[in-house]
């Protein structure tokens, strides 16, 4: 015991600069070159920051793509998935009022064509993404309210959805944030 | 939904493709063998001469594990120290607090072994000094000393009769020159590219397009990130892991830290068959492994996909899956296919929140980490395998009549005591736990601690005690994923799993790493006809239905309480 204290200390001191100081600061340094300086790239409108782009936010009015429900209200200064599980009888009960609050919002949408995605909330509480039916179902309504045609809409949905990785993996996403910029920006 | 299947697919066939030559690599680095990373010697040497090591000095089994442990406490009481003092120590620009000592114990052993269990949010829970300084060091050498006790474990299946098994400084030391650091870089630095962040910028606050005044977390956690996968620590670095979009941002970076942490663990069971020049006996231990994760995985996937019934039956078609605590950029199968992969290798990071999975899939997530040796940790994986190995062994012996022996070492009644010991310690503390919490929750509800009992639980009934069941697994298993609905920041919880992780870490070390010594001791007998071939597929089976056997006895009855109940109940 006694012949590895003396090891041990130096030993750790040695480790703790290497990977505690060096190391991040070698990956910090080059990481300035990344988009947005590794410090998360942001989105800009008329030289106003309105998020980040990985982030989610919330969108809850009408004349907007509204994003996913989250358990943390989309504040990235935490985040966290609602941890209810598949039987919780209490948290069927937030779903099934989530779905009657969209058929009120969106008429003439049925049941069975609400994505699951816009009933439940995401893992993170942050989730940036729809699925392109997820946007979809919601064109009727923001197309009633702002006065836009629906096929200037899909056309706009289509051009904001990130297909798979090289084409070849993972599911289509839109980024919600991107898309109502484009959408204000409209007109 | 085809490109979902090709992202796993495409995920699994790379990690072997890499996993093959790395596992080369590194029998070549444990051999002391030339190799490509010898640039790396004068780093090396600088940091024994530093460490005051002397690199050429073999110790025997007793005098590694001494030296193991020895550092290992050392890294504890600096970790407990700097967390319980971090709220006023520099690097905080959050202002975030000290953390209370019973969360500190936690928190430091939970690293200290591997586990990553989080009983705080990394937002709120740590400063950028704790992150870096205890966290990742922590991730760093926790891996390091999960390799080199499988190193020490390899060399007792080299046939001669040695009492030195190798020095424990230097493959530590190795394992992190030649492997995890420039590992993680690598890694670090696709991530960074990918818009993981990597500076040291605190807290940010924005206003939305709805006019909400947000924060939005950040700091350096690239780095972290990789070396969390890489030694399949799991910890996270933001409150909700790898689903946060600024830890994981893209399916690409998805597959990265999905690839990242599997790949040691498999790399290790090839180096094996490198490191003692038997090939075949890693490809069976290998096919028992990957047969044991389909097992696991093909259940889950089906679930998954199917989505919720109780939300089907509100009418809602689920085309997509079951959705909740899941993230639309990574869909249900590679979150499928993360739940189980993380869950068997004992990193236990995810990108999806397991306490949101179907019933089925929650009892495979369980069944991965209480057997906890298909593929396994860095290192622990081979360990844990080690007792199946030996009960094996001994099992086939008695069943044909010969005498159980491994590569020409008798296996005798010592080293059978140690393996069983090993084996059903898990039970104990993973049962005896579960059993323990559930007692409490129904006779001492008020307890006065931080979260009372009866406020613990985020869901009722079945699941509410497979939220107790998986806490106590996980802590076991060194693996660190949680159903985080638990309200698990208490004394008792941070104190009680303290202690089943460090058993569940340093028992399963010491007993193979012993048995490995004994072995080691014993005359060699050359391997004959009357010798019971252990590279065979019949063997791979038999090892395969001793771990069913064993895990089936002992964790079933808890299953049945938890997740089968809610499966049942929910059809």
């Amino acid at each position: 015991m006694k012949t590895h204290i003396g090891p041990a200390i130096r030993l750790t001191i040695v480790m703790l600069v290497l990977l505690s100081f060096i190391y991040p600061l070698v990956v910090a340094g080059i990481a300035t070159l990344a988009p947005g300086g590794g410090k998360g790239e942001t989105v800009t409108v008329n030289g106003k920051v309105v998020g980040y782009k990985n982030v989610g936010q919330a969108f809850t009015e009408d004349r907007y793509f509204n994003s996913r429900p989250s358990a943390v209200d989309y504040n990235a200064a935490g985040s966290a998935g609602s941890n209810k599980g598949p039987s919780n009888p209490d948290y069927l009960k937030t779903v099934q009022a989530r779905i009657d609050t969209f058929l009120v919002h969106n008429p003439g949408v049925t049941k069975a064509q609400i994505p699951a995605e816009l009933v439940t909330a995401s893992g993170s509480g942050l989730d940036p993404d729809l699925s392109p039916a997820g946007a979809k179902i919601q064109v009727a309504r923001i197309a009633k309210v702002r006065g836009i045609s629906a096929d200037r809409l899909n056309q706009l949905v289509d051009e904001h959805t990130q297909g798979p990785l090289l084409g070849l993996f993972g599911p289509a996403t839109v980024n919600v944030l991107a898309l109502n910029t484009a959408l204000d920006a409209l007109k | 939904m085809f490109t979902e299947w090709m992202g796993v697919i495409v995920m699994y066939g790379l990690t072997v493709l890499l996993a093959i030559p790395l596992g080369k690599f590194l029998a070549k680095v444990f051999k002391g063998e030339p190799n490509a990373f010898d640039f790396m010697a004068p780093l090396e040497r600088l940091i024994y001469r530093l460490g005051g090591v002397d690199p050429n000095r073999d110790m025997n089994w007793k005098g590694n594990l001494v030296a193991l442990l020895t550092i290992n406490a050392l890294w504890l009481v600096y970790a407990f120290v700097l967390l319980v003092t971090q709220g006023s120590l520099p690097l905080n620009p959050d202002g975030n607090p000290s953390q209370t000592p019973d969360l500190a114990f936690n928190t430091a052993i939970s690293f200290l072994v591997n586990c990553n269990l989080q009983h705080y949010s990394g937002e709120t829970g740590v400063t950028y000094l704790t992150q870096l300084g205890v966290l990742m060091f922590l991730q760093f050498v926790s891996a390091a000393t999960g390799i080199a006790a499988a190193v020490l474990l390899f060399r007792s299946f080299i046939p001669k009769s040695t009492e030195t098994v190798g020095n424990f400084y230097v493959l530590f030391t190795k394992s992190i020159t030649r492997l995890l650091l420039p590992g993680s870089l690598v890694v670090a630095l696709v991530l960074a590219f990918n818009g993981i962040p990597a500076s040291f910028d605190g807290k940010d606050t924005i206003t939305t397009m709805q006019g909400d005044t947000v924060g939005v977390s950040r700091g350096p956690a690239a780095g972290f990130i990789a070396i969390k996968h890489l030694g399949t620590n799991g910890g996270g670095y933001f409150g909700a892991n790898s689903a946060h979009p600024l830890e994981n941002p893209n399916y690409l970076t998805n597959m990265v830290e999905m690839v990242t942490q599997v790949l040691i663990p498999i790399a290790m069971i090839f180096a094996l068959g490198f490191f003692v020049n038997r090939r075949r006996f890693a490809w069976v231990i290998y096919g028992v492994m990957t047969v044991g994760m389909l097992v696991l995985l093909v259940p889950t996937l089906i679930s998954e996909l199917g989505g919720n019934p109780a939300i089907a039956q509100m009418g809602i078609s689920q085309p997509t899956g079951a959705m909740e605590g899941k993230e639309v950029r990574f869909g249900p199968v590679a979150s499928a296919y993360w739940s189980i992969v993380t869950t068997i290798i004992s990193t236990g990071s995810v990108n999806a929140m397991h306490d949101s999975s179907m019933a089925l899939s929650g009892a495979m997530e369980l069944l991965g980490m209480m057997v906890n040796a298909f593929y396994g940790g860095v290192g622990a994986g081979l360990l844990n395998f080690y007792y199946f190995l030996i009960i094996s062994v001994f099992v086939a012996g008695l069943m044909v009549g010969r005498t159980p022996e491994l590569f020409g070492r008798k296996v005798e009644a010592r080293e059978i005591k140690i393996a069983s010991i090993v084996a059903l310690l898990s039970t104990l503390l993973v049962k005896g736990g579960t059993a323990l919490a559930a007692w409490l929750f129904i006779n001492y509800g008020d307890a006065t601690w931080a979260v009372k009992p009866s406020a613990w639980l985020n869901n009722p009934a079945f699941h509410g005690f497979s939220e107790m069941l998986y806490e106590f697994t996980s802590a076991n298993a060194n693996n660190g994923s949680g159903f985080e609905g638990l309200g698990d920041n208490n004394f008792f919880w941070n104190f009680s799993t303290g202690i089943v992780l460090m058993l569940g870490r340093y028992i399963p070390i010491i007993g193979p790493v012993a048995i490995a010594g004994l072995l080691a001791r014993k005359k060699y007998v050359p391997e004959s006809s009357g010798t019971l071939p252990v590279d065979t597929p019949t063997f791979g089976l038999m090892i395969f239905a001793v771990i069913f056997i064993i895990t089936a006895l002992s964790f079933f009855p808890a299953l049945t309480l938890g997740p089968l109940a809610e499966y049942f109940t929910l059809k």
